[in-house]
């Protein structure tokens, strides 16, 4: 582990130095394992938070209270410090430009990892692609990449919101999707991440908006996946 | 040989590690483990059977299985996943008051339950006051994640074998390995002799 | 709806170690109501002895995967065939 900062009073950003890290695509996810001394092991899953071609590895975790692996990454690791990782993960949650636009990133929670790989990625490659970013959370201080997102994505604050707050201030549901995104006809590449719950009323939403279901790709996080 | 990991262990909550069978450890809250969505069977639809190799089959609707004697059930409990909880209290019928009722020669059982859960037993690990049919937890009805309304109770054995959402009783004989059991996990499940996997 | 359910995304390191494929774009076939789709939107039941793949549709067990200290067993009956993305 090369680096540590801090995104919420709950998460952090861990960055690695990888060498021989044959490259990843936004969206993937690695396995991380950590072993205790007397032989203990647990394994979580982690978003890649950093795009492809990014000097360095960089994972955003948050920590979970009753999380085996999530309470270590998010408040005990320090540079200089090793782990396990397997991956890069997956084929099926993932963009590159080859697979066209406009976008659609629909956010739960820390599910806004993922999708933040997919941003920084099309912002870097790929401008003229455009996207909406939709971010849900339960309050400011839960609002991960909140200065890189000013003004730049929507957000949904659903229990606590700052001073003078305009915006919305529910759970994403079918109006909301279809004020803040392209409309079907626009046929938007649709990612969905977040709680299990979150992730099957969004898209349930979009396909009785009118999205092509081939169209939406999801990733659940779990609740107790810390 | 993994890499340790600085500064990580398991959590774990102060106890009597004594009564710990080996490689288990224990927590503090009730982990949930399932291999499917949580059935929600509704009492007025719940129904316990006995049938296989016995005289007759039985089946008890909810009204006449709560009516039978139920008692306290204070125990210690073991998943594979080496977890263990101690002094867990529950409520339930005795296997022995069902099976007083019915006449059966057969060496095996197999739990089968609500979302197609499956688990088999030798006889003598549900009788002689070994199991019960529990349909409360901590002085509560049994909640669905947990295995409500009824799950099948077999304390002395790995806690898989305790089958959630149990709706009937086989009676086989022979030992037919059930959902874990088929798939690597041992026949019996003793947690004092350490038997999780198959050849143990 | 259950919290602790996940997707195949959460599954996939483990298969992937086993088949030397991208699995989460492999189409699997339910056996029991001919459903298609990647493994990724598969409903996956990880918190328990062993990991539990279930058909979206019809959540039959499309796969069983159980890790032994020196084996790793794994059962695919419930997927009628798969097709892996080349």
């Amino acid at each position: 582990m090369a680096d540590v900062r801090a995104e919420t009073p709950r998460a952090r950003t861990l960055t690695f130095d990888l060498p021989g890290w044959p490259g990843h695509r936004a969206g993937q996810h690695v396995d991380v394992r950590l072993t205790a001394e007397d032989g203990y092991r647990a394994q979580r899953s982690y978003s890649i938070a950093s795009p492809p071609g990014a000097s360095r590895l960089e994972l955003t975790v948050e920590r979970l209270d009753d999380g085996e692996v999530s309470p270590w990454l998010a408040d005990e690791a320090r540079p200089g410090d090793e782990i396990e990782l397997r991956g890069p993960i997956g084929g099926y949650f993932v963009w590159e430009p080859a697979r066209g636009g406009p976008l659609l990133l629909v956010a739960g929670g820390s599910g806004l990892v993922p999708l933040m790989a997919i941003e920084r990625h099309r912002r870097a490659v790929a401008p003229e692609v455009a996207s909406t970013v939709l971010v849900s959370a339960r309050g400011p201080e839960d609002l991960l990449y909140a200065g890189e997102l000013e003004g730049a994505a929507v957000v949904t604050y659903t229990r606590t919101r700052p001073e003078g707050w305009t915006g919305y201030a529910r759970r994403v549901d079918e109006a909301m999707l279809a004020e803040a995104g392209p409309p079907p006809e626009a046929r938007p590449r649709c990612f969905v991440c977040g709680p299990t719950s979150f992730v099957e009323v969004v898209a349930e939403a979009l396909v009785a908006l009118g999205h092509h279901r081939a169209l939406i790709k999801t990733e659940r996080f779990g609740a107790t996946g810390g | 040989m993994p890499s340790i990991t600085r500064g990580f262990r398991r959590r774990e909550p102060g106890g009597d590690e004594s009564r710990l069978p080996p490689g288990q450890h224990l927590v503090a809250g009730f982990p949930v483990l399932s291999a499917g969505p949580t059935p929600h069977t509704p009492t007025e639809a719940w129904s316990f059977t006995l049938d296989g190799e016995i005289d007759e089959a039985r089946r008890w609707t909810w009204d006449e299985f709560r009516a039978l004697p139920a008692e306290p059930v204070r125990c210690d409990i073991h998943c594979v996943t080496s977890w263990s909880k101690l002094d867990t209290e529950w409520e339930g019928v005795s296997l022995d008051t069902l099976l007083d009722e019915v006449e059966t020669e057969a060496p095996y059982i197999t739990a089968w339950c609500d979302g197609g859960y499956t688990t088999n037993l030798p006889i003598e690990d549900i009788t002689d006051g070994r199991a019960w049919l529990a349909y409360a937890y901590d002085g509560r009805p049994l909640e669905p994640e947990h295995g409500g309304p009824v799950r099948l109770l077999v304390p002395h054995l790995y806690l898989w074998k305790s089958a959630k959402w149990v709706r009937g009783i086989t009676l086989r004989p022979d030992d037919e390995p059930g959902f874990w059991e088929s798939l690597g996990y041992h026949q019996r499940g003793d947690p004092w002799q350490e038997q999780r996997y198959w050849g143990d | 709806m259950d919290e602790r359910m996940l997707d195949g995304n959460a599954g996939a390191g483990d298969l992937q170690e086993l088949f030397a494929v991208e699995v989460t774009q492999t189409v699997g076939v339910c056996e029991a109501c001919g459903m298609e789709g990647p493994l990724a939107e598969a409903h996956v039941y990880s918190l328990a002895p062993g990991l539990t793949l279930r058909c979206r549709g019809c959540e039959a067990v499309l796969a069983r995967l159980v890790h032994l200290p020196d084996r790793t067993l794994v059962e695919l009956r419930g997927l009628r065939r798969l097709e892996i993305v080349r």
